[in-house]
C-alpha cells in the first residue's frame, strides 16, 4: 500500500510500487488532466507537482512519491471554483489553444512562481523548457505567466 | 460589448485550464478492451501468410486481419479520393509499418504481447524510395498562362533554381486515439480525436457495409490535429470499429508517440524548380516551375495538396506568361497527407528563395523587388482570376516594414563576434512575402455544400449545430460570437452542440483555412433567418429573448438549416485549370531574425515579425494565436525538425530525436493584423489557419543568408551539419 497526499486528501493505492505515478492519478485516482505525449519526459504533458516540484509523472515511479505532498491541475483551482490567477491569464489571454500541454504547462508555471515570485521573460521561457506545445508559439504562454505573476505579487502586496 | 472583435475568453478555456476537458484518452467505459496494430517490418514485400502463433495462449484476445472486412460484406479501403489504401494489407505491402492485422484484449500489455505473436512471412521485394526514379503518378497537374516562350525571348536574363523540402511533422501534443462501441443495432459509434467527423463517418460505412443510420462519429475534445487529424483518423476509427465489431465489445485504440510517428502521414517532402525571365530593372516577365512532391505508398489526399501547390507556386507576383507543371509520385515510403499550409509551404520556400536568388544576381534590393512585382488590386494571377478586392499586399509589407525597422536593421553590421569569449557569432535580417487562398480550391464549396442548423431555445438562447470541430483554433468561441453578433445577443446564448454525425449536419471538413470564412458565413446567415422569424411581427423594440419566448409558444420548434451558398461570379474550369482559384487570398510578410554560432553551425532565431491580413478579425486573440503558432512551426520546419529515412519510415520515432520548438527555441513574436475585409465572409472575415505556415521557413534562410554573407543550401531543414561546409567560406 503506498500512501501519499493528492490534492491536500490522503490517498492509498494497493499498486506496483514502479507503476508510472502518471497511472496512478489517471487509472487509480481518476484525475485524468495529466496528460501523456510521449511517455518518456520529453513533451511535459504529464507534469504535477511533487512537494511543489515540477516533476515529470510518467517517468516517476509511485513509491518514489510516497508520503509527498502531490498536486495536480484539478488541485490548482481555488474554493468556489474559481481560478486560480495562472488558470485565468491563461484563458483570456491565448495561452490555452488545443489544451492538451496546459495542465502541465500551468503546473510548471506556478512551480516556477513559488520560487521566482517575479521571473523575466527569459525566465519563464527557462522555467517552461520542459512543456511542449504546438499550438501556440509560447508567446501568449509567456504573457500569461507574466501577467499572472503580477497578480499574485500584487495580491502579496 | 460587440460579439465580434472582442476578447471574449475562449468558451472552452475554463474546462482546460481546469482538467475538466475529456480528450479520448481519458475516456474509459466498461467491458472495455485495447486495441493494437499488427504492422509490416518492410518496405515492401508479398505477404504469403498471417497465422498465429500456435504457442501463445490466444484466450481472451480478438484477432481482426483483411478476410474479416470482407466476410462481414465491407470494403478494404480506407475511402478519401481514389479508395487505393486497405485498412489492413491483404497480399501485398507498399509501405514500412502499414499495417497488416489487429488485435485487441482487455489487457493492454497483452495485447501488444499478442500483437508480436501474429506470424506474416512474407516475401520481400525491392522497394522504390526515391521520387525521382518514380514512374508512379498519384497525380499531375499542368498549369499554363500567356506564350512562355515569347516571354522568355523578351527577357534580359533567365535564372534558374532548385528548391528542396523535406517531411515535417505535424506532431500534435495529443497523439491518435478512437474508442469504438458496437450497437445493438449491428452499427458502430466511434468517438475520437478528429479534425473531420464526416471524413470518418464515410469511410466506416465503405469499410463496414454499413448504411448512415447505423454509423456515429462523435468528436471529443482534440489535443491539436494541424491537418494530421484530417484524414488518418479514417484509419484508425476503421481498426477499433472491426475490433469492436468482432469482439462485441468497446475498443480503444491510443497510439504511443513512436507509433503515431512511424505510422501516420507527414508533410509532402518536394524538390521544386524555377526558370524565371527576368528584365534588367527588376521586373518579372516569366517562370516555369516545376514541383515533384513524394506522394508516399497511397494516393490519400496528394492531388489535393498537389493541386494547392500548383496554385501558390508563382506567389503574389506578376507574370506575363507562366507554366507550371506538378507531379506527385508514388514510392514506398509511409504516405504523406494533409499538414497546415498543404503544399504551399513547399512551393513558398522555393519562390521566395529564388526572388532573393534573383535579386542579389541583379543587385537589386529584395524588397524593392518584391515591391515592385506584388500583385495587386486589378491585376490577374495566372489562373486568370482578377482580385478584384481585398487585396492587401502592399499593406502588409508596409505594415511590417516600418514596425520591424526592417530596412536599418538590413545595414546594420552582421558582426556580433565576442573577443573576450572568442564566441564567433553573425546576426542577419531575412523577409517573405506571400499569400495564401482560403477555402477550398475552385469550385470546391460549391460542391461541398457545407451545412449548418440553429435551433432556438428558451430565453433566447441559440443552439449551434455543426460539424465544424474546435482543434484548439477556436471554432468554439468564433461561431458564437458570429451567432450572438448577428442576432444582437450575449455570446453566452449561443450554445454549440457536441460534434456527433447523428446529431450535426455535414459542414465539411475542418481544413483549408475554412471554416471561420465558410461555415462561419453560413452560420451568420442561419442566425440571420432565425432573427428574421423571431422578430417578425414582434412590437417595435422587443427584447430578443422575450421575442423568442413568444414565437416558441405561439409556433413550436423553430430550427434553421442553411447551406452554403456561392459568392456570384465565381468561376473554375478545373479541366484548363482556369478561373477562380480561391475565393479570395490572405496576405502576409514575414520578418526573420536569427543569429548564426559560426563554430557550432547553430542557428537562434531571436525575433519574429510578421504582419497577416485575415480580413476582418473576428476575436484577435485567437487570430494572433494561429498566427504565432503556425509561424513557430515554420521556424521548425526551416532549421530544426527532420524526418530521417530508413527503409521509407521515420527513423527518429521519438521526442528525443525529432526536435520541435520549445519555449527557449521559440522568439519573441511580434504580430499585426491587417484587416481588409472580404465582402462574402462572416462581417468580412477571411481565412487564417494556414497561411502563417507558408513564409517562415524562406525568411529563417534568408535571414541566415544576410548573417553569413555567402549563398546557403537550399534545402529545409537547414540543419547544422548542412550548414556547417558553408561557414568555412563565411570571413
Amino acid at each position: 500500500m503506498i500512501e501519499l497526499t493528492i490534492n491536500g486528501e490522503p490517498r492509498a493505492f494497493d499498486v506496483p510500487a514502479l507503476k508510472r505515478l502518471l497511472d496512478v492519478l489517471r487509472l487509480d485516482a481518476g484525475l485524468t488532466g495529466a496528460k501523456e505525449g510521449c511517455g518518456e519526459g520529453e513533451c511535459g504533458a504529464c507534469t504535477v507537482l511533487v512537494d511543489g516540484h515540477a516533476v515529470l509523472s510518467c517517468l516517476t515511479p509511485v513509491c518514489q512519491v510516497a508520503g509527498a505532498d502531490v498536486v495536480t491541475i484539478e488541485g490548482l483551482e481555488l474554493p468556489d471554483e474559481k481560478l486560480h490567477p495562472l488558470q485565468e491569464r491563461f484563458v483570456t489571454l491565448g495561452g490555452a489553444q488545443c489544451g492538451i500541454c496546459t495542465p502541465g504547462m500551468v503546473l510548471a508555471a506556478k512551480a516556477l512562481l513559488d520560487v521566482n515570485e517575479s521571473p523575466t521573460r527569459e525566465e519563464i521561457r527557462e522555467g517552461l523548457a520542459g512543456c511542449l506545445c504546438r499550438c501556440t508559439g509560447y508567446q501568449k504562454i509567456v504573457d500569461a505567466v507574466a501577467e499572472a505573476a503580477q497578480e499574485l505579487l500584487a495580491d502579496v502586496r | 460589448m460587440a460579439p465580434v472583435g472582442s476578447r471574449v475568453p475562449r468558451l472552452d478555456g475554463r474546462d482546460k485550464v481546469t482538467g475538466r476537458a475529456i480528450y479520448v484518452d481519458d475516456i474509459t467505459v466498461p467491458d472495455m478492451l485495447f486495441g493494437h496494430t499488427v504492422r509490416s517490418k518492410v518496405a515492401r514485400a508479398r505477404i504469403d501468410s498471417v497465422t498465429l502463433d500456435p504457442a501463445f495462449d490466444w484466450t481472451g484476445i480478438t484477432v481482426v486481419t483483411a478476410d474479416d472486412i470482407t466476410a462481414e460484406g465491407g470494403e478494404n479501403v480506407v475511402h478519401l479520393i481514389e479508395d487505393d489504401q486497405p485498412a489492413l494489407a491483404l497480399d501485398k505491402i507498399d509501405h514500412i509499418d502499414e499495417p497488416i492485422a489487429l488485435v485487441a484484449c482487455a489487457d493492454r500489455e497483452r495485447a501488444i504481447e499478442a500483437a508480436a505473436h501474429v506470424q506474416v512471412a512474407v516475401t520481400p521485394l525491392e522497394p522504390l524510395l526515391d521520387m525521382t526514379k518514380s514512374e508512379g503518378v498519384a497525380s499531375h497537374i499542368r498549369l499554363e498562362d500567356g506564350d512562355l516562350e515569347a516571354a522568355f525571348a523578351r527577357a534580359d536574363h533567365i535564372f534558374e533554381g532548385e528548391y528542396r523540402t523535406g517531411a515535417q511533422e505535424q506532431l500534435y501534443i495529443e497523439n491518435q486515439g478512437i474508442i469504438a462501441l458496437p450497437r445493438t443495432d449491428g452499427g458502430i459509434t466511434v468517438k475520437g480525436s478528429l479534425q473531420c467527423p464526416y471524413y470518418v463517418h464515410r469511410a466506416l460505412k465503405r469499410l463496414m457495409g454499413l448504411d448512415d443510420s447505423r454509423v456515429a462519429v462523435i468528436q471529443t475534445v482534440t489535443g491539436g490535429g494541424f491537418g494530421g487529424k484530417e484524414e488518418y483518423p479514417s484509419m484508425i476509427a476503421g481498426h477499433a470499429a472491426l475490433l469492436a465489431r468482432k469482439s462485441g465489445h468497446p475498443v480503444k485504440i491510443i497510439y504511443e508517440r513512436d507509433e503515431d510517428l512511424r505510422a501516420t502521414t507527414k508533410r509532402h517532402p518536394s524538390i521544386v524548380t524555377h526558370r524565371t525571365g527576368v528584365m534588367s530593372d527588376g521586373t518579372l516577365v516569366c517562370t516555369e516551375i516545376n514541383v515533384l512532391f513524394d506522394a508516399g505508398a497511397y494516393i490519400t489526399l496528394s492531388p489535393v495538396v498537389l493541386s494547392r501547390g500548383l496554385l501558390h507556386a508563382c506567389g503574389p507576383y506578376r507574370y506575363d506568361a507562366v507554366v507550371v507543371d506538378g507531379r506527385a509520385m508514388l514510392t514506398n515510403s509511409v504516405p504523406a497527407g494533409a499538414f497546415r499550409g498543404f503544399g504551399a509551404p513547399q512551393v513558398t520556400f522555393a519562390y521566395e528563395r529564388h526572388l532573393d536568388y534573383i535579386a542579389g544576381r541583379l543587385g537589386i534590393d529584395k524588397l524593392e523587388f518584391r515591391y515592385k512585382n506584388t500583385l495587386g488590386l486589378g491585376d490577374r494571377t495566372p489562373t486568370g482570376q482578377v482580385l478584384d478586392h481585398s487585396v492587401a499586399g502592399r499593406q502588409v509589407i508596409d505594415s511590417v516594414v516600418a514596425s520591424a525597422n526592417y530596412q536599418e536593421r538590413r545595414v546594420q553590421s552582421t558582426n556580433l563576434d565576442d573577443p573576450k569569449t572568442g564566441e564567433r557569432r553573425r546576426r542577419g535580417v531575412g523577409l517573405s512575402y506571400f499569400f495564401h487562398g482560403a477555402g477550398f480550391t475552385g469550385n470546391g464549396e460549391a460542391y461541398l455544400k457545407g451545412k449548418v442548423a440553429l435551433e432556438l431555445l428558451a430565453g433566447g438562447r441559440v443552439l449551434v449545430k455543426t460539424a465544424s470541430t474546435d482543434i484548439g483554433q477556436g471554432t468554439v468561441t468564433i461561431f458564437p460570437q458570429i451567432a450572438a453578433q448577428t442576432m444582437g445577443i450575449d455570446v453566452h446564448d449561443v450554445e454549440m452542440a457536441p460534434p456527433d454525425t447523428s446529431q450535426v449536419p455535414d459542414s465539411g471538413p475542418t481544413v483549408a483555412s475554412r471554416t471561420t470564412m465558410v461555415v462561419g458565413k453560413v452560420v451568420q446567415e442561419a442566425a440571420q433567418e432565425i432573427l428574421d422569424k423571431v422578430m417578425d411581427g414582434a412590437p417595435d423594440g422587443a427584447d430578443f429573448a422575450q421575442a423568442a419566448d413568444t414565437y416558441l409558444e405561439s409556433h413550436g420548434p423553430l430550427r434553421v438549416d442553411a447551406t452554403f451558398r456561392s459568392p456570384p461570379n465565381i468561376q473554375w474550369d478545373p479541366d484548363t485549370y482556369q478561373g477562380d482559384a480561391y475565393p479570395c487570398f490572405g496576405w502576409a510578410c514575414d520578418i526573420v531574425e536569427v543569429e548564426v554560432d559560426l563554430d557550432t553551425a547553430e542557428v537562434f532565431i531571436t525575433r519574429f515579425d510578421t504582419a497577416q491580413d485575415a480580413g476582418k478579425i473576428i476575436h484577435p486573440v485567437l487570430a494572433q494565436g494561429q498566427v504565432e503558432g503556425g509561424s513557430l512551426q515554420a521556424l521548425g520546419h526551416a532549421c530544426m525538425e527532420e524526418v530521417v529515412w530508413r527503409d521509407g519510415g521515420m527513423r527518429n520515432d521519438r521526442l528525443t530525436n525529432y526536435i520541435i520548438p520549445t519555449c527557449l527555441d521559440a522568439p519573441e513574436m511580434h504580430v499585426e493584423l491587417i484587416e481588409v475585409p472580404y465582402d462574402y465572409g462572416p462581417f468580412g472575415a477571411k481565412g487564417i489557419g494556414e497561411m502563417p505556415m507558408d513564409g517562415g521557413a524562406p525568411a529563417v534562410i534568408a535571414a541566415i543568408e544576410h548573417a553569413l554573407g555567402v549563398p546557403v543550401p537550399n534545402e529545409i531543414p537547414l540543419t547544422p551539419e548542412r550548414l556547417l561546409p558553408v561557414l568555412k567560406e563565411v570571413v
